[in-house]
């Protein structure tokens, strides 16, 4: 029997105050999610049970009981408080997947500051945006990182503290803090941040299609939305060893690599290591997963890596498999279930959704493709792309909406209202995809209602990688679109002309690709680059990325009316 | 013993992927499964030795696999050099 059990009667049934009741959450009352998960935990009489096993390169290994990382968050959130950091500050989490990222995101939200994590992967002007935009007072990063914050420290004079957490005892230059969570006095108790439930709790940085990514602000009443939708839609049991393959750079790795597992008082694994299907099957085994929530491109990846590999493992202790970041093809779901005998379940989500929106459910029939069905609490409709009305009949594609109102739904974009007011319309939260409800209510999936690209499950705004682009010396312009890939869904390609005493080569090309991996972020980087003398552009001379997205997906180019030159 | 192809291969990882200050790696550390080369930066990483080698490595043999090192990443850049 799965958590959410008959769907329908608990679609039809369920509040959020279940939720709150369940939390023991008074209305009004302070609500603070690095005390929820962690101290409550340890308050429920679990505070030996394991909370985290963390594996690194070479093996390297370290166990966390609940009353360890109630230790080490307060150590965290003491140090922070320490050197000045107040509620609201930002604080920015720029590591790899190591415990500190994990616990830190505790002690920050202990703190009532901001956790604020970004990808480690991101190069330097990506990082500087999302800094500025931000106004953070701190960074916390690994050594490794710390040269591509030292790049833009001096464009960022909210920056006081660059904190390394892995200090090698070389002289520290201005504005940088050492901080061993190791070698620090661990701190018993700290004085918990009376946040309630509109506090501010963590700035996630999303791509738009124009101007720069936006902040999504979120608050400590996410949790409610957080920890049902971590026990119905990914079935998450105490007695489950979990692993989220995300990275809390992203949503995915807070709300359901942080919060959704802690809350609950589960034990969830973290494998800080690139991708091999090997070293993935090998943690499985080693760690007896039985929850695993993971990623459609990972998913390709171990498709790709075939079934020969899997026989070398013991995956028995398998029990729930779901997936997130970006649609699920039906072949994915079939293969799944054919070897590991689970199918893994599609579940979808935005950065600012917060937690899981539409989803499919342990125990529930899966249509393999299909995008499930709302999770209680939630009232998603298809809407008719013309009058923002839904749609009634099944089948007709329109645009994904939501009714404003669960818990996780955020607040704001940072320092951008404007932006965040044009998400609405007649009364719904637009999520900017397209799809069709069937008969029996399930969604499926169609595409973006704009140019964003889906990669590997980021979103990446082709508007950035062109800015980025016309700061090479050779380039001077650039169109920016998705093409279709068998691994990642979509990844980035880029039109170029190039300016006058440049000519394209094969060598430039890959100057290019390194110029906007290490200004933006690998994800970010065209895996193909298309050198041609001129870009389709209307008549006002606005470039036509459409007409060239259509040629990569062998689609109709449409409406050519306002072409120049037609 | 040294090896001019392997010494290019390295010296390249080390300048392009590698922070200021990184730990110091050689040809048998990995660099897929080590996280030094992510899946999306491999891409450019097979570019590089196309480039440089004049050959065209075919998509499903340009696995995380096959680059997980600067050893492997040899062996593959010479069957295709010697094919």
């Amino acid at each position: 029997m799965s958590n959410i059990g008959n769907y329908d009667e608990r679609y039809k049934t369920f509040s959020w105050e279940q939720a709150a009741n369940e939390l023991d959450y008074k209305p009004g009352g302070v609500i603070n999610i690095g005390w929820y998960c962690s101290d409550r935990i340890c308050d429920l009489g679990k505070g030996e049970k394991t909370a985290l096993i963390w594996e690194g390169l070479g093996g390297a290994e370290k166990t966390y009981t609940y009353h360890d990382i109630r230790r080490a968050s307060n150590t965290i959130g003491a140090f922070l408080r320490g050197l000045g950091i107040r509620p609201e500050d930002r604080v920015c989490l720029f590591m790899d997947k190591v415990p500190e990222l994990y616990l830190g995101v505790l002690g920050i939200l202990k703190i009532g500051a901001i956790a604020q994590p970004l990808f480690s992967a991101f190069g330097d002007e990506s990082l500087f945006v999302r800094l500025d935009n931000a106004q953070t007072r701190a960074v916390i990063t690994q050594r490794k990182h710390a040269p591509k914050v030292r790049k833009i420290l001096d464009k960022l004079p909210n920056l006081e503290f660059l904190i390394i957490v892995d200090h090698d005892g070389k002289p520290l230059r201005e504005r940088e803090v050492a901080f061993s969570l190791e070698k620090s006095e661990p701190v018993e108790k700290i004085e918990i941040h009376p946040t309630l439930a509109e506090s501010p709790s963590l700035l996630h940085y999303t791509s738009g299609t124009t101007g720069l990514p936006k902040g999504v602000k979120h608050v400590h009443y996410s949790l409610l939305a957080q920890y049902m939708s971590a026990r119905w839609a990914l079935d998450l049991r105490d007695d489950d060893i979990y692993w989220c393959t995300a990275d809390p750079g992203w949503v995915t790795g807070t709300s359901y690599g942080v919060i959704g597992p802690w809350c609950l008082g589960v034990t969830q694994c973290v494998l800080d290591s690139g991708f091999s299907a090997d070293a993935w099957y090998k943690f499985i085994e080693k760690h007896r997963i039985s929850n695993w929530y993971s990623a459609p491109t990972a998913i390709r990846s171990l498709m790709k890596a075939g079934e020969e590999v899997i026989k070398k493992y013991d995956l028995s202790s398998l029990r729930a498999l779901s997936s997130v970041g970006e649609p699920l093809n039906s072949e994915a779901v079939i293969w799944s279930e054919r070897v590991y005998g689970k199918p893994f379940l599609d579940t979808y989500f935005q950065t600012e959704t917060g937690s899981i929106m539409i989803t499919n459910y342990q125990g529930m029939k899966v249509k393999p493709g299909s995008m499930g069905k709302p999770f209680p609490g939630t009232t998603a409709v298809v809407l008719d792309q013309k009058t923002f009305e839904p749609i009634p009949e099944s089948g007709k594609i329109g645009l994904i909406a939501l009714k404003p109102g669960w818990p996780s739904m955020m607040r704001t974009y940072w320092n951008n209202e404007e932006t965040y007011g044009k998400k609405f319309k007649n009364g719904w939260y637009m999520t900017g995809d397209r799809a069709s409800i069937d008969k029996e209510g399930y969604f499926w999936f169609v595409g973006r209602d704009d140019d964003i690209i889906n990669t590997g499950g980021h979103l990446v705004s082709p508007f950035e990688v062109e800015s980025a682009l016309i700061e090479h010396p050779a380039v001077a312009e650039s169109a920016v679109v998705s093409k279709p890939d068998p691994i990642n869904m979509e990844v980035v390609k880029a039109f170029v002309t190039l300016k006058a005493g440049f000519t394209p080569s094969a060598d430039l090309d890959l100057e290019i690709m390194n110029f906007i991996r290490k200004k933006l972020s690998p994800l970010a980087m065209p895996q193909e680059i298309e050198f041609t003398d001129a870009l389709p552009k209307t008549r006002s001379g606005k470039i036509m990325r459409r007409i060239l997205k259509a040629k990569e997906w062998g689609e109709e180019i449409g409406d050519t009316s306002t072409l120049e030159n037609d | 013993m040294a090896d001019e192809l392997k010494d290019i291969v390295l010296k390249y990882v080390i300048a392009e992927y590698l922070e200021d200050g990184a730990d110091p790696i050689t040809y048998d550390t990995p660099l897929i499964s080590g996280g030094i080369v992510d899946s999306f930066s491999m891409v450019s990483l097979k570019r590089f030795l196309e480039n440089k080698y004049k050959i065209s490595i075919p998509d499903d043999q340009a696995t995380p696999e096959a680059f997980d090192s600067v050893d492997k990443i040899a062996v593959l850049v010479r069957k295709f050099t010697q094919a």
